[in-house]
């Protein structure tokens, strides 16, 4: 657990002596293995959250626990090598190959040559990159969302139980995105670190986090689940941010095979169960149907999505 | 495969004159060749090169040379890395201005600005030959460093290196294309610079020169200037060698 107490950022300005704060009195914990976004619009103070964490930037007041321990009682650098980071840019050494790039913690840690090697192609693996193709490659020979994997992939590397991820898919092109995300959520759900997430983009809070943080102007609007957010905003800021269509928004990140139930498909117009809830709403508006039969990848009839599975989703 | 023979390709264009330059230059050492190749431009009469065998006066040069670029890579990439940490921007201006300052003065007024205090001989021409390699050294130097990108400084930070990991492990081999780049520009330039160094009496290939010019032997002259480009020549293709494509 990440916990954030009284965490504030002031810059002064050297020539009229004004003060700003980029991050005021923000008391706030992260849940072990969930993954947290701090959502917010462009300097709300998210990112300095993030960077204040791992001690890019230094609190001007203010504490942060990692699992009960006060993370100014060590180095900083020693600190980092315990914490994931991964970066919008992504950040892939150019000079160095996907392998030696996704063995930079190990090695700072000086750990053993052969088990980080080894280490090094099931990370490969586990971001979904044949190791024997790309392990010897450089960064520019991938693509966006293939260098954004070896990016988590080195992140993941010494197996730090914290993740700090600063707009982690932002930079891709929407179809990559999906991709990496649903690659990313997978790998989550085997190995449940404790992950902070940056995002200016709310269908990818909505979709991914466990909790969002909501920011505004250095201070936090609302903490919660999405579905808190969503069905019970704090205050009018998190409506107004969130938007009106925040619901549709919301069922876009679910898939309708895991809101089907099981019930008598017959008559019902039939949908891919890899089809997003959103979409699933919208073939049920299009075709006056109460419920939709969800299909399996082979075709074969799974259960059925109801108008009130949708109500009740979240 | 046309990466492969793309690339084959290029690392030829650069092996090539890696091998021709010094094999024509050692061609060109060859006691009594080259002055016997150029005596028609003496009216048929093969110039007297000296006593010192032209390899002997090639040596000598090149180890002006080599010695020169040697203390500018102690002295000059220290002082770039140094002005190029975080919160030294002025003092990055103060060396930006200084290099260019170097970039402006006559190489002949550096060398004669040192004679009174440093006497005639090695040691003024190694003065001028280090001042002049520093300057390209120090501001490619710093070009490359500033160059890298900020996100992989960031990144570097983030995962925990120290400020002199990411200065060997990203920095350095990041900006190390341009630096060999100034390398290898001051390089060539000193090869032309340390002929000077014969006017003071430090020896070198400047010496057939000077006296060429003393002696109005156009091509006696003609030697030494052509042992000299063909050295320039030489020492800029085995150093491309090194720098890596693109």
């Amino acid at each position: 657990m990440i916990e954030l107490q009284h965490l504030e950022k002031r810059y002064t300005n050297p020539q009229t002596g004004a003060e700003f704060y980029a991050v005021k009195d923000l008391s706030l914990s992260f849940p072990s293995g969930e993954i947290t976004a701090l959502l917010g619009p462009s300097g709300c103070g998210k990112t300095t959250t993030l960077r204040m964490i791992n001690r890019l930037i230094e609190p001007t007041g203010g504490h942060i626990l990692i699992d009960g321990q006060d993370t100014r009682r060590e180095r900083p650098e020693q600190l980092r090598r315990r914490i994931g980071y991964v970066i919008q840019q992504i950040g892939l050494f150019p000079h160095l190959t996907v392998a030696q790039n996704v063995a930079t913690v190990p090695d700072l840690l000086g750990q053993p040559k052969a088990q980080t090697q080894q280490r090094v192609l099931e990370l490969l693996e586990l971001v979904g990159l044949e190791p024997g193709r790309f392990a010897q490659r450089r960064p520019a020979e991938l693509s966006g969302g293939q260098q954004q994997r070896v990016g988590v992939a080195r992140a993941l590397a010494a197996d730090p139980p914290v993740l700090l991820m600063d707009e982690p898919f932002g930079a891709l092109d929407p179809l990559a995105r999906d991709m990496v995300q649903d690659a990313f959520l997978e790998i989550q759900r085997r190995l449940k670190k404790t992950i902070v997430m940056v995002t200016h983009d709310i269908d990818e809070a909505l979709r991914m986090a466990d909790r969002i943080a909501l920011m505004n102007a250095g201070a936090l609007a609302q903490f919660g689940t999405p579905d808190d957010l969503v069905r019970r905003p704090a205050s009018d800021f998190v409506r107004q941010f969130l938007g009106e269509d925040a619901r549709l928004r919301q069922l876009a990140g679910l898939k309708a095979a895991d809101l089907m139930q099981p019930g008598d498909a017959t008559g019902l117009p039939q949908i891919d169960g890899r089809l997003n809830a959103r979409s699933a709403l919208s073939i049920m508006l299009r075709e006056r149907a109460g419920a939709v039969a969800v299909l399996g990848e082979d075709g074969q009839v799974k259960g059925v999505l109801s108008w009130q599975a949708l109500e009740q989703a979240g | 495969m046309t990466t492969l023979v793309a690339r084959s390709r290029r690392s030829l264009g650069r092996v090539l004159p890696a091998l021709l330059w010094p094999a024509l230059l050692l061609a060109g050492v060859v006691p009594g060749l080259l002055p016997r190749l150029l005596a028609p431009l003496a009216g048929g009469e093969v110039p007297d090169t000296g006593s010192t065998p032209l390899w002997q006066l090639a040596l000598v040069h090149l180890g002006f040379v080599l010695s020169a670029e040697a203390a500018v890579v102690l002295l000059g990439v220290p002082l770039a890395v140094a002005v190029t940490r975080p919160g030294r921007e002025a003092l990055m201006r103060l060396a930006e201005a200084l290099t260019g300052l170097g970039q402006t003065v006559p190489t002949l007024a550096i060398l004669a600005l040192a004679v009174p205090t440093l006497g005639l001989g090695v040691k003024p021409t190694m003065l001028g030959l280090v001042l002049y390699a520093l300057v390209p050294v120090v501001s490619n130097g710093v070009a490359g460093l500033l160059a890298v990108d900020p996100a992989l400084k960031d990144a570097a930070e983030g995962m925990g290196m120290t400020g002199r990991q990411r200065l060997w492990r990203v920095e350095l081999p990041l900006s190390l294309p341009v630096l060999l780049a100034g390398l290898r520009i001051s390089t060539v330039y000193n090869v032309g610079t340390a002929t000077i160094g014969a006017a003071l009496g430090a020896g070198g290939l400047g010496l057939l020169i000077i006296n060429g010019l003393s002696q109005q032997n156009t091509a006696l002259v003609m030697v030494g200037a052509i042992l000299s480009a063909l050295l320039a020549l030489s020492l800029d293709a085995v150093l491309g060698l090194f720098t890596p494509p693109e």
